[in-house]
């Protein structure tokens, strides 16, 4: 059961083998009994999940059904989900619990979906190694001395460890791609506009986009059937025909031209990743794939550009922590704006901190044409560069990070090094294009290596098509960690 | 760049973040490194290159004037800190 792809549970569901009841308390179960070492979740809420699940039992008996239906979905804790604890990962909101939901999770509740927790993340969603979170960090199942990348890092490795059926992530500068890449799973950031932002705390509003985390890249597709759609109360929600993402699942890969940027295998990708890489594009050509040679020239630039976008958007939107509506209030102060600074330097960690005041001195007097202005012209740069490659190519393949999971503590005194680590990441969210993550094999120390496919705006169901014919000839989606027994 | 420990005073004091003079000297570091990083941006020649705010080239939609949302205080309040009828308290801030 803990290795059947969405589309074999619901079929186990409808055909009452199992109910949606037992399903969700074996995964109650494995939680109960690997969390405390992996430290995915952050809220397990076993009352409110069996709740769900009964109303989805009811739901099946009435042959009501959508895919969906009765299966446990993990929910990144960046999500309000009424009734439910939701702290982003932060001290600032460890006791706020939501009083609404947000639109991902009213549509997964809309097809009768359960909520099985919510999983661990970087703060704010703010780091690349889960390492930033007010309650610990998250191990990786493939090694627990490794970090299991960020900030969606609870997610992929509950994905990873089966505690999960499917999750959701967000991705503002690689959260959902990089920490499948660890994990060795399969995630989409799908095209900015394209999944409400409504009710999803908010780190850098232009970057953000939430997407799914799961085992294969058919089950992304029926996740993100369900995730997407235009929301109005989203302003930056896009207007579109609701599309099935599965419908071109099984099309042949016939003269599809991959385009690969010399950019991404220039020094810095190490050399285990590389020859992972090269042995999926190998694969690819196999399937009737062509090759293109492109240049991305900006995209070293994407660094420098997102931190500084990022934290100024960040420094904006998270002046709405005041200690006076919701969230942590200090103990003890002299005045309000004593009460301001002491709640603000109590209730946020380090790198939180460090990227409100980057965002606040790129937005000051005297600075802004310097730092923002500058920045949001090189952006258009970046996003031009992929303009100019999609008419040379179809989709384009890189490595998703530079280096398998490196270990905790690594580059945790050197957020230089960390930002660093989002390298082949970035770049897409800053054009706002849709970017997913396949499992494509292994490295020296044995720990997974995840494959970038990057398409153009709206093309999701084309990446899907890309990555679901890959894994038909490959097995690497279905390896499980070795420690954790399933 | 040319980023003073007293431009991390001021910026703290901008963003309400409190910070005791250790804090301040290792942000004063770590800050420094990271434009150091960003600094590379600054030779780029961006003339004529029009600022990049969204990846869609969309207008903000409009709605009709009408209410949308119903009163929920009791509702929204149950998570603020302290609260009196209906009131958020703060400390006093008029003599």
């Amino acid at each position: 059961m803990l290795n059947s792809s969405l589309l074999q549970l619901g079929a186990a569901l409808r055909s009452k083998k199992i109910s949606s009841v037992e399903l969700t308390q074996l995964y109650l179960h494995r939680i109960a009994a690997l969390n405390s070492k992996l430290n995915a979740y952050i809220t397990i809420n076993e009352e409110m999940s069996l709740v769900q699940a009964h109303a989805a039992d009811i739901l099946l008996a009435q042959s009501k059904t959508h895919a969906l239906t009765g299966i446990p979905i993990a929910q990144k804790d960046i999500f309000c989900a009424m009734g439910w604890r939701t702290t982003c990962g932060s001290k600032m909101l460890s006791n706020f619990i939501a009083p609404y939901d947000a639109h991902v999770i009213e549509q997964f509740n809309r097809v009768g979906a359960v909520n099985l927790g919510k999983t661990n993340m970087d703060e704010f969603a703010m780091g690349s190694s889960n390492e930033t979170s007010y309650f610990g960090p998250v191990k990786n199942p493939w090694n627990r001395n490794a970090v299991p990348g960020g900030s969606s890092g609870g997610s992929a490795a509950a994905v990873s460890a089966r505690l999960c059926a499917a999750a959701t992530g967000t991705d503002t500068g690689g959260s959902i791609r990089q920490p499948a890449a660890l994990c060795g799973i399969s995630g989409l950031k799908p095209t900015y506009g394209a999944v409400s932002r409504y009710g999803m705390i908010a780190f850098a509003s232009s970057l953000d986009q939430a997407g799914p985390m799961a085992h294969s890249a058919e089950d992304l597709a029926l996740l993100l059937n369900v995730m997407a759609g235009f929301d109005e109360r989203d302003s930056t929600s896009l207007q579109r025909e609701a599309e099935d993402y599965s419908r071109d699942l099984n099309k042949p890969l016939n003269g599809l031209r991959i385009g690969l940027p010399k950019e991404f295998f220039a020094a810095g990708l190490s050399a285990d990743v590389a020859q992972a890489i090269e042995a999926s594009i190998a694969e690819y050509k196999k399937l009737g794939a062509s090759v293109v040679d492109i240049s991305l020239p900006n995209s070293r630039l994407s660094i420098p550009v997102y931190y500084v976008l990022a934290p100024a958007e960040a420094s904006s939107n998270l002046s709405r922590y005041d200690g006076v509506r919701y969230g942590y209030r200090a103990p003890e102060y002299t005045n309000l704006a004593d009460m301001y600074e002491k709640s603000r330097a109590q209730g946020f960690g380090e790198e939180v901190k460090r990227r409100i005041m980057i965002g606040t001195y790129v937005l000051s007097h005297g600075y802004y044409d310097a730092y923002y202005l500058q920045a949001q012209k090189i952006r258009r740069l970046i996003a031009q560069d992929f303009v100019e490659a999609f008419k040379q190519c179809d989709v384009i393949m890189g490595p998703t990070t530079p280096t398998t999971a490196f270990n905790l503590c690594e580059k945790n005194d050197d957020p230089v090094q960390m930002y660093l680590s989002d390298i082949y990441t970035i770049a897409v969210n800053l054009a706002g294009l849709p970017g997913m993550s396949i499992p494509a094999g292994f490295g020296g120390n044995d720990l997974p290596v995840g494959l970038q496919i990057i398409g153009n705006y709206f093309d999701e169901a084309r990446m899907l098509n890309v990555a679901h014919q890959y894994q038909q000839v490959t097995d690497w989606h279905t390896r499980t960690p070795q420690h954790i027994e399933v | 760049m040319s980023l003073s420990i007293n431009d991390v005073y001021k910026v703290a004091r901008l963003a309400r973040l409190g910070m005791t003079e250790q804090e301040a000297q290792t942000a004063h570091v770590q800050l420094l490194n990271i434009f150091g990083l960003i600094a590379e941006m600054q030779a780029v020649d961006t003339s004529g290159i029009a600022p990049m705010s969204h990846a869609q080239d969309i207008t903000q939609r409009l709605r009709a004037d009408v209410v949308t949302e119903h009163n929920q205080r009791e509702l929204f309040q149950a998570a603020a800190p302290q609260i009196k009828n209906g009131l958020y308290l703060v400390p006093q801030v008029i003599e």
